[in-house]
């Protein structure tokens, strides 16, 4: 599919009349079901894209275009995950899931009459990214990487056309994080979804997307557009391959380019 | 064996060895009864003057549950719109902490203008002093809502009320439970303080009929029955904590 799904047309913000803009003249076109990652240094307005892009933040000047409207208010397409999971912890981890169906419609008003339906769709995606078992403890009785997987389920429980995912592996350990890559990616194959992923860590941009763009630092740009063209299914066999190997240290080139300027 | 005894009740056996302590001072140095009478001498007086002091602890408890549950509700209102509002917070909290930092005491001269001597004026004080505590927690627990779940829920499309009802609320019990044990206690010192000025009921008037009478045993008694219903109170809403928000107080780890 090649429709523009997120259309970024020269997109500029500042967050108060005082600052320095935090992003600058940035254009992008995602297609639908497109895995998109963003990297950059920190501080790079990665975080503001995501914000403009769901909608959280008008920006300053430029339009932003998703699924055909112009945005204009937070969308009611999208799931989000953040680097700290943000459960809650009065509740289970299979209400923590259920949480999107209370606040979305159409699930909001049916939620009384299908619970059951819905827990049954909570305990597929549980059991997807291996929290089988798990699902009546409380999030203090989970581990940081169990409770990041709680975090992806809530973020695609009422099957969100967007994705946003602000480095939600950063916290974890670096096999958990592998495992973590697995699960997302063969949730975007079964059942497609656009995904937006703000992260710094370039082999996971590598691994999971379609295409990565590189921002510069502070006022972010795009400096760079990488398609990833290696094919898919990709086994976590794949990051160390040659191939893998030159497009994360072509991308390391770009960040070392801006580091020094 | 012993030591496990020693640990387990060493509040009461402190309790025990301070009234010990003070009848045996009392006793040895013959201290006027006047001015500080035996523990003995006190729980005489109790049982001397037990239906009295029924009655007159009975208007104090009511009185001060009534100004305590309206410091409540007055409270969570509050709460809530200086907790979802950074503006309405900037305003008024200059303003609450002046009003806090006034002697409630000094309302009652006031109060008993506008109301008379008697039942209101003490609900009204005991209201004044313990509804703060209250709406500074819960603008707390409201305000330091983490911005990435605030962010989750309004990329879902959540409304503010929704926010408020799923997530602020829930998230902000902890420091409103911690906040009534505080306030409940206030609650008592605001109705005896209007008692004892202005009312002709209640353990703060008993008192001071007590002390114009020279009857040093029974104000302490009277000081003993309020300390044990603050207390008492104090550990019901202990307990209500525990029961509501023992998610608070099980793991440091939920939200890191």
């Amino acid at each position: 599919m090649s429709n523009k799904f997120i259309e970024f047309d020269r997109v500029w913000l500042k967050y108060n009349p005082t600052a320095d803009f935090a992003i600058e003249e940035v254009t992008v076109d995602i297609r639908e079901h497109e895995f998109v990652a963003i990297v950059g240094p920190s501080g790079c307005g990665k975080s503001t894209f995501m914000k403009l892009c769901t909608g959280l933040r008008p920006p300053s000047k430029g339009t932003i275009i998703v699924d055909g409207r112009q945005v204009a208010g937070p969308l009611k397409i999208t799931g989000m995950a953040f680097q700290a999971p943000n459960l809650l912890p009065w509740r289970t981890t299979l209400d923590n899931v259920l949480l999107p169906l209370e606040i979305v419609e159409p699930y909001k008003s049916q939620y009384r009459e299908k619970r059951e339906q819905f827990e049954d769709r909570a305990m597929k995606l549980i059991r997807t990214v291996g929290l089988a078992g798990w699902e009546n403890k409380f999030p203090w009785e989970l581990s940081g990487g169990m409770q990041q997987r709680a975090s992806i389920c809530r973020a695609l429980v009422h099957e969100p056309k967007l994705l946003m995912l602000d480095e939600p592996f950063g916290a974890l350990d670096a096999f958990t994080r592998e495992e973590l890559w697995c699960v997302l990616r063969d949730l975007h194959a079964e059942n497609p979804f656009t995904v937006v992923l703000v992260t710094h860590d370039l082999r996971e941009a590598t691994f999971l997307a379609d295409t990565v763009y590189v921002m510069s630092k502070r006022p972010g740009r795009i400096v760079a557009r990488r398609e990833i063209d290696l094919p898919r299914p990709r086994d976590i066999e794949v990051t160390y391959s040659e191939a893998f190997s030159k497009i994360v240290h072509e991308l390391r080139e770009h960040i070392g380019a801006i580091r020094k300027s | 064996m012993t030591k496990s005894f020693v640990e387990k009740h060493a509040p009461a056996l402190l309790v025990i060895a301070i009234l010990l302590l003070w009848e045996l001072i009392c006793r040895g140095f013959k201290v006027d009864p006047f001015v500080l009478p035996m523990p003995s001498a006190i729980w005489d007086s109790l049982l001397e003057f037990k239906k009295p002091i029924f009655d007159h602890a009975l208007q104090t408890f009511w009185t001060t549950m009534v100004g305590f549950a309206v410091a409540v509700l007055v409270g969570i209102i509050l709460g809530c719109l200086l907790g979802s509002s950074a503006l309405v917070y900037r305003a008024c909290y200059p303003l609450l902490v002046g009003f806090n930092s006034i002697p409630k005491a000094a309302f009652v001269p006031i109060l008993v203008v506008w109301f008379g001597i008697g039942t209101t004026p003490a609900i009204v004080t005991a209201f004044l002093i313990s509804f703060f505590p209250i709406v500074v927690n819960v603008a707390t627990g409201l305000a330091t809502l983490e911005p990435e779940l605030e962010d989750v829920l309004r990329a879902l499309g959540a409304s503010r009320v929704e926010i408020l009802r799923k997530v602020g609320l829930p998230r902000s019990m902890p420091f409103f439970f911690a906040s009534l044990k505080v306030a409940i206690t206030l609650a008592f010192v605001g109705t005896v303080v209007s008692e004892i000025s202005a009312s002709n009921a209640g353990i703060g008037y008993l008192m001071m009929s007590a002390s114009s009478s020279l009857k040093t045993p029974l104000m302490f008694a009277g000081v003993i029955v309020i300390s044990i219903m603050a207390m008492a109170m104090y550990e019901v809403f202990a307990w209500i904590e525990m029961r509501m928000t023992g998610w608070a107080h099980r793991g440091q780890q939920a939200t890191a």
